[in-house]
């Protein structure tokens, strides 16, 4: 209650939660389209290549002002994503190392500049190391506000190409094929993604923007196969991991934002990846369990017909070892006959031994002829 | 041996023990992996250190090296789940690892000599300041450590030549014949999470990724042989690190940056200027192919009309510009080629194919 109170009142905290919603909106719905279009990493790559940027930036400038450092994140970034497909395209270089290259390559670059310019008595470069895990509890008013209007910006623009994007996600090969400029169309959706780190990089920093990048549209996946459905929850969830992780790091000493926004986001997506409806590992789980069931009591049910068949009798008992041995390496097979009795499919003659009802029969039969159709038994 | 010499050692026996294993990522398209290992063995050292109390014991290279294992099975579960794809599993796990030691780092390891900073970037000037007796030699530990590493992996990628070479390139034939990728794989995996350990407390994390992919990627544009692959490797990665250390005395700035910055820079130079698949090799080639194919239109064209009725109206370079679409600047210079090849002569804008263009052309028509 008290962190609700000081999350509506107090201005510090009210400032960084902004800040943090907003960068989590922003990556969350761009995320969503690097995941699917399997360029996850490429979140890591931009925004580590972001750093000499932002150096060079104060190189040039001597201001800390977060707008023109920002700028510089983003043409370095931006400059990064196209490098990488160059490379991509005219050589035989794979993407992956060819991302490993760009991210290292200016990293280091960067932290080059960096240390050159720490060693400089002159520059007061204090504020550009924050770049590197990010300091949200040191954001103000006046770095959200830009936040934010690049945000929309970006987030508009999303909409406005909402049909590109999709079909450029889902099947680049037939946009191509309808004559849009998907080749631009890249260029524009990767220099959206920049943007979307830039808006992040002062409160998580460049070493882990990756994960809000990834995480967020990792998670919402799980939940719908909707792609509006998908950008929209993807946004709640860096929303939610940028809010949550804020308020957390500002309870302890010594929590830098970044990891603990992380550490926030990553538990949406274990969660999402254990519970989500359909395709979450825990329904798997109990849907296979119900369908192994299901089919356990199946065989019991036509084993025991079959064995009825051999004599006159339909009623005719059969012993519950020999259901087991027909049942081999299935087991369940007492357990399938009383759940079966509560049905009145069977009943149990004497000690051991079990019988087919009429209605028994009457449903193995139909299971048998529906699997004789092909139809399978999906009863 | 001097300060100086030692770190220049130590810098290129780092390059060298980190460009090896990094030829096989590289190859097998699992460079992206080395990014997250080198994250995670963070976390591997966190909790080896919370464990034994000591940040000198060589249990924390084990932790390391056991994290980084598990950072590379945690990948390959969540990618069989099936729920995300494993560009993004990696994306996934390794943030996640590196938030949790950071942040037991930042909480429970204060004062302690492992911080952050030094983990992401590194600083290789100090590294001749912590020695050892070895061998009744007083060597840094440093440069104790990655030489043996650089051995181990010298031994791996020797002892395994064949068996890597065969899992890279062909898997399935590898399985078929009896090898264990999977155990490959993991072997592989191992080196690499230990030579990011040892390399990390030098370079940094971030820099170990520089090292261990870009040198073998800019030798992949060199070369088709693995065996020259593995030593262009080594011999770009010692390169990088030396002149990477003397960018960083110029500048006055962090020396793994700058090795980072030299295996790029060689890099861009190999990207632009390789001597088949670089970009001017590719551009040059694409023009002389374009020169080329213009010839070839010209002297069939002429042989097409040579003997026809309309063959002193066809064969006249103004002519060109209608039948074949070409500017007449083009045209112009596409007959001077043809004339200097000695394909076609010309007699007042009249052209005349040589035996030579002749031969030439019908040359290309039967292929």
């Amino acid at each position: 209650m008290e962190l609700l109170n000081s999350l509506l009142f107090d201005y510090t905290l009210r400032t960084v939660a902004l800040g943090a919603a907003t960068l989590g909106i922003v990556s969350g719905a761009l995320g969503s389209f690097a995941v699917l279009r399997r360029q996850s990493l490429l979140g890591d790559a931009m925004s580590h290549a972001a750093l000499p940027g932002v150096v060079i930036a104060f190189m040039l400038t001597g201001s800390k002002t977060p707008v023109i450092l920002l700028v510089g994140a983003a043409v370095a970034g931006w400059l990064g994503a196209l490098l990488m497909n160059g490379v991509v395209r005219n050589t035989r270089i794979k993407e992956d190392s060819a991302l490993g290259i760009i991210l290292s390559v200016f990293f280091g670059f960067g932290l080059m500049l960096l240390t050159f310019l720490q060693r400089n008595p002159d520059a007061r470069q204090a504020g550009l190391n924050s770049f590197l895990f990010g300091q949200a509890a040191t954001l103000l008013i006046s770095d959200v506000i830009p936040m934010a209007i690049l945000g929309t910006i970006v987030l508009l623009l999303v909409l406005i190409f909402w049909k590109e994007f999709k079909l450029l996600s889902f099947d680049r090969d037939f946009a191509a094929s309808l004559g849009y400029p998907v080749a631009w169309l890249d260029v524009v959706l990767t220099s959206l993604l920049v943007l979307a780190i830039v808006v992040g990089l002062q409160a998580v920093g460049v070493v882990l923007m990756s994960a809000m990048v990834v995480a967020p549209a990792a998670a919402a996946r799980q939940w719908t196969d909707r792609l509006g459905v998908m950008v929209f929850l993807a946004a709640l969830f860096g929303a939610i991991a940028g809010v949550g992780g804020a308020m957390i790091s500002s309870l302890g000493s010594g929590l830098s934002t970044g990891p603990v926004v992380v550490l926030v986001v990553s538990g949406i997506v274990l969660l999402s990846l254990l519970f989500a409806p359909n395709r979450g590992l825990v329904w798997n789980w109990v849907r296979q369990q119900r369908d192994r069931r299901k089919l356990r009591l199946q065989s019991v049910l036509t084993n025991m017909y079959y064995l009825a068949e051999q004599h006159d009798d339909m009623a005719h008992p059969h012993a519950v070892t020999v259901l087991q041995a027909m049942n081999f390496g299935q087991g369940g097979v007492r357990r399938s006959l009383h759940v079966l009795r509560e049905r009145g499919l069977v009943q149990e003659s004497s000690s051991g031994f079990w019988a087919l009802t009429a209605e028994g029969v009457e449903e193995a039969r139909q299971l048998i002829d529906s699997r004789r159709a092909g139809k399978g038994g999906d009863r | 041996m001097s300060v100086q010499l030692e770190v220049q050692l130590i810098a290129v026996v780092v390059a060298v023990a980190c460009a090896l294993p990094g030829v096989f990522l590289v190859l097998r398209g699992m460079a992206m992996m080395s990014d997250a290992i080198s994250h995670t063995v963070l976390l591997g050292i966190v909790l080896a250190f919370f464990l034994v109390g000591d940040l000198d014991s060589p249990l924390l290279i084990v932790g390391a090296a056991l994290m980084g294992v598990l950072t590379v099975t945690l990948v390959e579960l969540l990618n069989q789940t099936q729920l995300v794809k494993q560009d993004a599993a990696i994306g996934l796990v390794f943030p996640a690892l590196f938030s949790v030691a950071v942040i037991l780092i930042s909480r429970f390891a204060r004062g302690v000599h492992l911080d952050v900073d030094a983990v992401l970037l590194g600083e290789l000037a100090f590294a001749p300041f912590d020695r050892v007796q070895f061998w009744g030699l007083d060597v840094p530990i440093a440069l104790a450590v990655m030489g043996g590493i650089l051995v181990l992996n010298g031994l791996f990628i020797g002892l395994f030549y064949k068996e890597l070479k065969l899992a890279t390139f062909d898997p399935a034939l590898a399985a078929a014949l009896g090898f264990s990728p999977v155990l490959l794989h993991y072997g592989l995996m191992t080196l690499v999470s230990v030579t990011a350990v040892g390399a990390f407390d030098a370079v940094g994390s971030v820099l170990v990724v520089a090292l261990m992919i870009t040198p073998p990627a800019t030798a992949y544009l060199l070369t088709n042989r693995l065996s020259h692959m593995l030593g262009l490797s080594a011999v770009i990665g010692a390169g990088s690190a030396l002149a990477g250390y003397w960018l960083a005395r110029l500048l006055d700035a962090n020396i793994a940056g700058s090795m980072a910055t030299m295996t790029g820079a060689i890099f861009l130079v190999t990207f632009l200027l390789a001597p088949e698949r670089g970009i001017v090799a590719i551009l040059r080639r694409r023009q002389r192919q374009r020169w080329e194919f213009a010839q070839a239109a010209l002297t069939i064209h002429l042989l097409h009309h040579e003997d026809s009725p309309q063959a002193d109206e066809e064969c006249r370079v103004d002519h060109l510009g209608e039948h074949l679409r070409w500017q007449r600047p083009f045209a112009d210079e596409v007959v001077r080629l043809a004339r200097r090849h000695g394909l076609v002569t010309q007699d007042n804008g009249r052209l005349y194919l040589t035996d030579k263009g002749r031969q030439t052309v019908q040359d290309a028509i039967v292929r």
